[in-house]
C-alpha cells in the first residue's frame, strides 16, 4: 500500500507539470519531442491502474496494460474470489463431459508473469471524484480505473428467488461454480421421467447462444442416461436470441421429443416449494428448476453510478472504454452497453483496446481511432460436437460503435471438428488470459 | 543520433526560453520514456487473434502457431480464406471481415513473434468458499 501512495504521488506531480507546461504551448511541444526520443533505458512509473475484477475482461487487461507499457504502468487488480472458474464450458458440467474442477485455475501466473499485484478483498466504496476506492479490508488511489465486474442479476420482479437459500433449491448457474455443481447434481439425483425447466431471460444478457447450448447438454444427458426426461424451456424473448437457424434444427432433430421450446414466455412468478412457474400463458411445474434472472452491470459498476443506460448498463466512448459519465473510469466485458454478444472473447477483445487505449492516454498519447476485433464464440450441442458464431468488429466513426464487418457468420452444422476446436478456444484462450 | 541531439538542443532552448519555474521539471521529464509501439491498430487486433492462436501467436494446440510464421504464407492463407479459395470452419469469417492492408500488417507482426511455448494455468479443486 505505501508503495502504491508514493507511487500515485509521483504521478500526481508529473500531472501537475503537465497542466503547468500547458499554459505554453512551446514547452508542450518540446515534452512530446522528448517524449518520443527519450532514452529508453530510464524507466518511470507513469501511474497507477486499479482494475475491479479478475475475470475474462480484468485479467486481460491487466496482463496487457503491463505488457504494452513495459512494465511501466503498475496494476492493481483487486478480485474477491481467489480462483477464476469459466463460464464457457461450464453447461458441460451439466451434460456431464466436464467437471467444475476442469474449469477451475488459479491466478498465481497471472500475477507472477506479469507484475500484477493482486488483491483479495471485496470493493464497498467507489469515489470516482477523487480516484479512491475502500475495500472490506484497506483503501488504494488510483490514476486510472477499471470495472469490470461482469453482470448482477435483477430480482425485482421474481424477490423470493433472492436468498441463498431460494437459489439452492432453484439455482441460476450463470456465474460458474458451486451454482453449476449444484444444477449438475440435482439433474444426477432426478429420477428418469422427471422434467427439466428453464428459462432465457430478456436480452440482453451474459452469453446470448448460453441458455440454448444449456438445454442441449441437459437434452444430451436425458437422452443417454433418463430417456423419459423432458427439457422446457421458457425463453422470455420472441424467439431464439442465438444461432437461431442452427438451435431450431438441433431442438427439432438431434432432441426430438425431448426439448419442448416455448418463446414469448416471460416468467412472472415461481413457487420455491412446487417448483412451479408462471408465465404470461403457461403454468409449468419442474422437477429441477432453472431460473436465469434478468442481468446488470455488476455491483461495482453500479456502486460507481456507471449503468446510465436503462439503470442497467454503462456506456462507453468504444475507443477506450471510458465511461461517458466519469472520466479516467473505464468499463469492460459484460457490463458494457453494446450491440455486441457478453461473451468471454468480446471481453477480452474490449479489454485489449481499452489497455492499448491507457497505455497511450497515460503518456498523453492519442489511441487508435479505428480499433477492429474478432469475436469467435462456440456452442456444444452435445458432448463432441459444436458450432460457432464468429465476426469482425470495426469501430464506425460517425455512429461511434464497433459494428460487425462482412463475412461473419455461424457454422453451417454443428461437428465433432468444429467441438474440436471449441476445446482448442478454451486451451488457448485461458492460457492467454491466466499466464 | 543527430535526430536526437536536435531535439535536446531545440528542448533547452526551449526551457531557457520559458521561465526559471519549468526548470526543474526537465529532469523529471528526462525520466519519462516512450513505449508506444509502432503500430497500435496491428498490435490490439492481432491479440484480439489470442483466444483461438495463443498469446503472440503462440497456440497451445488445436490451431495454426502465428508467431514466426512466414509473411508471404499468411498472406497468401488468409487471402484464400477471404476469397474463398481456401473452405474452413471459421477462418474465412475472420478473413472477410479484414482489409488488405491489415492482413498484410498482421502477417508483419505475426512473423516478427518470437516462438515461445505456450503454458496452460494448473487446473483447481473448486474452493468451498467460492460462489
Amino acid at each position: 500500500m505505501t508503495k502504491l501512495k508514493s507511487i500515485n504521488t509521483a504521478s500526481n506531480s508529473r500531472r501537475h507539470f503537465i497542466k503547468a507546461i500547458s499554459a505554453s504551448g512551446l514547452l508542450v511541444s518540446s515534452y512530446s519531442l522528448l517524449s518520443a526520443c527519450a532514452n529508453n533505458t530510464k524507466k518511470s512509473a507513469t501511474g497507477t491502474v486499479v482494475i475491479i475484477g479478475g475475470g475474462y475482461a480484468g485479467a486481460t487487461a491487466a496482463k496487457y496494460i503491463r505488457l504494452w507499457s513495459v512494465n511501466n504502468i503498475d496494476v492493481v487488480l483487486i478480485e474477491k474470489s481467489t480462483q477464476f472458474v469459466s463460464c464457457p464450458l461450464s453447461n458441460l458440467v451439466l451434460g456431464g463431459s466436464k467437471t467444475i474442477n476442469d474449469l477451475t485455475f488459479g491466478y498465481d501466473l497471472a500475477k507472477k508473469n506479469h507484475g500484477v499485484q493482486w488483491i483479495n478483498d471485496e470493493v464497498t466504496v467507489i469515489d470516482t471524484a477523487n480516484k479512491k476506492i475502500s475495500m472490506k479490508r484497506g483503501e488504494i488511489s488510483f490514476d486510472r480505473l477499471i470495472i469490470a465486474p461482469g453482470i448482477d442479476f435483477i430480482y425485482d420482479s421474481l424477490p423470493n428467488l433472492q436468498s441463498t437459500e431460494a437459489q439452492k433449491a432453484i439455482p441460476h448457474a450463470w456465474k460458474a461454480g458451486w451454482q453449476t455443481v449444484n444444477l449438475r447434481s440435482q439433474l444426477e439425483s432426478m429420477f428418469n421421467g422427471g422434467v427439466f425447466v428453464m428459462n432465457v431471460p430478456k436480452a440482453p444478457y451474459r452469453c446470448p447462444p448460453g441458455p440454448y447450448e444449456r438445454a442441449c447438454q441437459v437434452a444430451s444427458y436425458f437422452k443417454n442416461h433418463k430417456p423419459k426426461s423432458k427439457v422446457i424451456v421458457l425463453d422470455a424473448n420472441p424467439e431464439i436470441t442465438s444461432k437461431k437457424g442452427l438451435f431450431t434444427k438441433v431442438f427439432n432433430e438431434m432432441y426430438a421429443g425431448i426439448i419442448d421450446y416455448r418463446p414469448n414466455n416471460l416468467v412472472l412468478d415461481v413457487d420455491i416449494k412446487t417448483k412451479t412457474v408462471k408465465t404470461d400463458f403457461d403454468t409449468v411445474s419442474a422437477d429441477v428448476l432453472n431460473i436465469i434472472p434478468p442481468q446488470r452491470a455488476g455491483k461495482p459498476a453500479q456502486m460507481a453510478g456507471l449503468n446510465n443506460i436503462d439503470k442497467s448498463w454503462c456506456e462507453v466512448d468504444f475507443l477506450t472504454y471510458e465511461s461517458k459519465i466519469a472520466p479516467y473510469i473505464h468499463v469492460i466485458g459484460d457490463s458494457v452497453s453494446a450491440a455486441l454478444p457478453k461473451s468471454a472473447h468480446m471481453a477480452t477483445s474490449q479489454a485489449r483496446v481499452c489497455a492499448s487505449a491507457i497505455v497511450e492516454l497515460m503518456q498523453h498519447r492519442v489511441p487508435d481511432q479505428n480499433p477492429v476485433f474478432a469475436n469467435t464464440c462456440y456452442s456444444y450441442v452435445d458432448d463432441k460436437q459444436a458450432m460457432h458464431v464468429a465476426n469482425v468488429y470495426r469501430y464506425d466513426e460517425s455512429k461511434k460503435i464497433m459494428v460487425s464487418a462482412e463475412g461473419g457468420g455461424v457454422s453451417l452444422k454443428p461437428s465433432e471438428l468444429e467441438g474440436g476446436y471449441a476445446s482448442a478456444w478454451a486451451t488457448n484462450i485461458w492460457s492467454d488470459v491466466l499466464t | 543520433m543527430i535526430s536526437k541531439t536536435f531535439f535536446s538542443r531545440k528542448l533547452l532552448l526551449s526551457v531557457i526560453l520559458i521561465s526559471s519555474f519549468d526548470l526543474p521539471i526537465v529532469g523529471k521529464a528526462n525520466e519519462d520514456i516512450s513505449f508506444s509501439a509502432p503500430n497500435l491498430h496491428t498490435q490490439t487486433l492481432a491479440a484480439s487473434c489470442a483466444a483461438c492462436h495463443g498469446s503472440n501467436g503462440n497456440a497451445l494446440v488445436g490451431n495454426a502457431v502465428l508467431a514466426g510464421m512466414d509473411k508471404s504464407y499468411f498472406i497468401s492463407q488468409m487471402l484464400a480464406f477471404k476469397n474463398g479459395d481456401k473452405s474452413a470452419t471459421v477462418m474465412h469469417r475472420h478473413a472477410k471481415g479484414l482489409q488488405v492492408e491489415e492482413i498484410n500488417e498482421l502477417a508483419a507482426y505475426f512473423a516478427a513473434q518470437k516462438k515461445v511455448p505456450a503454458i496452460s494455468p494448473a487446473m483447481q479443486r473448486l474452493k468451498a468458499n467460492h460462489d
